[in-house]
């Protein structure tokens, strides 16, 4: 296996002058899904935050298919193929549920009807609902228009902050059977989550942060297995 | 008691006079509304927009009437708006890039751009002053009235004579074109989306990769040529001085205010709503009662609740009134 296809490597850095990560690496390999978890307050959506470039870095490197991003803005990396999908404040709230798709795909010039459709496979209800406003949805159908939105860039590479906050645990199920089903097309999915048993079960890579810094990196099933991430993070 | 007399009546001085001012307003209240959306302040300096578009327009209406260019019964106004709103759109977006631009990169408070678009409302007043003068300029020509109340009451044989003139006309028709056409480009073209999305939410605008300076364009071009249209319609059905067009900002920000600030809908409502409430609480009803009540119940007095000198009273009240009760007027836009 070669590097990794995209890698937050030795970050260090946080938004004033106080350090919030130390040293800390994120890595996604393509068609995979890693998960972020970690206590609160552990940096989690800080260390995503970096990986996209919402964050000036002091050391460290962020590097997209073998390419040194770290100095990209956030704009730029949408246009590399990266994608984000912000724990809040994640859909146009006035606008309706395909009108948030085409402002996802604003970037792209051509028929951006097949990839619609896909989503709409994908998420059936915003199909039915495409006419509606996104504000008008329930909070698991909003998440989906902005995992939709997200998707609309065609990325190689789909970044989730905390996606299943605030939903009930039916919802939280049917949103990580997709997110399983979106890495199958060959999407990395980089995600933060609090739900940290349930995105371990999914996840191929899991990084436990504490203090900004990584505790435990390993496989999701290995982590699960771990006695002591068990016992300090996943209650027993 | 004549009822048609008195529906005459109340067309003559009340309905029609307040749906062509309701009109104007609404199209002044768009351009407030658009920069409050997209641009997050309340722009002051637009009343002299207004006026700055309208007395381009009018230098370009003498040049075309001296020229003997004329559109026919209608006034020669409407050939030279085109011109008049290029012009004000060089001139808006030459404020941007040399001032607005400057405070949008240090992401400054909006009240500091409020106090910005003061400082633009004195040179763009002063500006205008310079340009055409202060006095009163009429510049509306063409053909005066579609239905003139003597033929009128020839044809109806009622007391009362209906007058419509073209102006009112024209500022209607003018407006629900203006309006339709702002709509459509708003729901319906790439670059209209993208100004609502940005004024949604503009954190989410940036990462779907909208170009935040080009929405800023786009936007002043049209606040170009929505305040030209509305100073010079204004301008057409009373007269154009540089003060009262100051002073139009008072009934524009209500307007904007009482549909919900940021709201396209909200600011046509709140223009007519503005409108009427003027224009009503600053009419003589007498006339109207004398024709619908039985004469021993007419009253003595003019029914007249409040002088038209005290007409931007009505506005302030209703500004005060929604800030005070409903901040996010009618149709829900932001606080302010």
């Amino acid at each position: 296996m070669g590097a990794p296809f995209l890698i937050g490597e030795k970050m260090t850095g946080g938004y004033g002058a106080a350090d919030i990560l130390h040293d800390c690496t994120i890595a996604v390999e393509k068609g995979e899904i890693a998960v972020i978890v970690g206590p609160n307050g552990a940096g989690k959506s800080t260390a995503m935050k970096a990986v996209f470039g919402m964050l000036t870095l002091r050391h460290g490197q962020v590097r997209l298919d073998g390419e040194d991003i770290t100095a990209f803005s956030p704009q730029a990396r949408v246009a590399k193929g990266m994608a984000f999908v912000p724990q809040t404040d994640n859909v146009f709230l006035s606008m309706s549920v395909e009108e948030n798709l085409e402002m996802g795909a604003f970037l792209r010039r051509d028929d951006i009807r097949p990839t619609m459709a896909r989503i709409y496979d994908l998420f059936p209800v915003l199909k039915e609902k495409r006419r509606q406003a996104a504000g008008e949805l329930s909070g698991g159908q909003r998440q989906q228009v902005a995992v939709g939105r997200a998707l609309m860039t065609q990325p190689k590479v789909l970044m989730l902050d905390e996606p299943t906050a605030g939903v009930s645990p039916i919802v939280m199920d049917e949103l990580f059977d997709r997110i399983i089903e979106i890495s199958r097309t060959g999407i990395s999915i980089l995600m933060v989550e609090q739900n940290a048993r349930q995105a371990l079960n999914i996840a191929d890579k899991g990084y436990v942060l504490v203090q900004g810094a990584n505790r435990y990196t390993d496989t999701g099933e290995a982590l699960l297995a771990d006695p002591d991430v068990r016992k300090t993070f996943l209650g027993g | 008691m004549n009822i048609l007399d008195a529906i005459v009546v109340l067309l003559n001085y009340v309905i029609i006079p307040a749906t062509s001012y309701g009109a104007q307003l609404a199209l002044g209240a768009l351009g407030v509304t658009l920069i409050y959306g997209i641009l997050r302040f309340s722009n002051f300096a637009h009343g002299d927009t207004m006026a700055f578009g309208t007395a381009v327009t009018i230098l370009i209406t003498w040049a075309f009437q001296a020229a003997g260019i004329t559109f026919g019964p209608l006034p020669t106004a409407l050939l030279a708006l085109p011109l008049g709103i290029a012009v004000t759109a060089l001139v808006l977006l030459f404020t941007d890039r040399a001032v607005y631009r400057f405070y949008r990169r240090k992401k400054a408070a909006p009240v500091i751009l409020v106090i910005v678009s003061m400082g633009v409302m004195f040179v763009m007043n002063g500006l205008t002053r310079l340009i055409i003068g202060v006095q009163d300029q009429n510049f509306a020509d063409g053909q005066r009235f579609i239905i003139n109340a003597f033929q009128f009451r020839k044809m109806t044989g009622l007391a009362q004579g209906l007058a419509l003139r073209t102006t009112s006309v024209i500022t209607l028709l003018t407006a629900i074109i203006v309006v339709a056409a702002l709509f459509w480009f708003l729901n319906h073209t790439r670059t209209g989306k993208s100004m609502r999305a940005f004024a949604d939410n503009e954190d989410l605008a940036l990462l779907s990769g909208i170009n935040p300076e080009r929405v800023v364009t786009v936007t002043w071009l049209l606040v170009a040529g929505l305040a030209t249209t509305a100073g010079v319609l204004y301008g057409l059905d009373k007269s154009f001085m540089p003060f009262t067009y100051f002073q139009l900002l008072l009934p524009i920000f209500a307007a904007a205010v009482v549909g919900g600030l940021g709201n396209p809908l909200g600011a046509i409502v709140g223009g007519f709503v503005v409108a009427f409430s003027e224009v009503m609480s600053t009419y003589a009803w007498r006339m109207v009662a004398a024709y619908v009540l039985p004469r021993s119940l007419v009253p003595g007095g003019l029914m007249q609740l409040l002088t038209t000198d005290y007409k931007f009273a009505v506005s302030f009240a209703i500004l005060v009134a929604v800030l005070l009760f409903k901040p996010t007027g009618i149709f829900k836009g932001k606080s302010v």
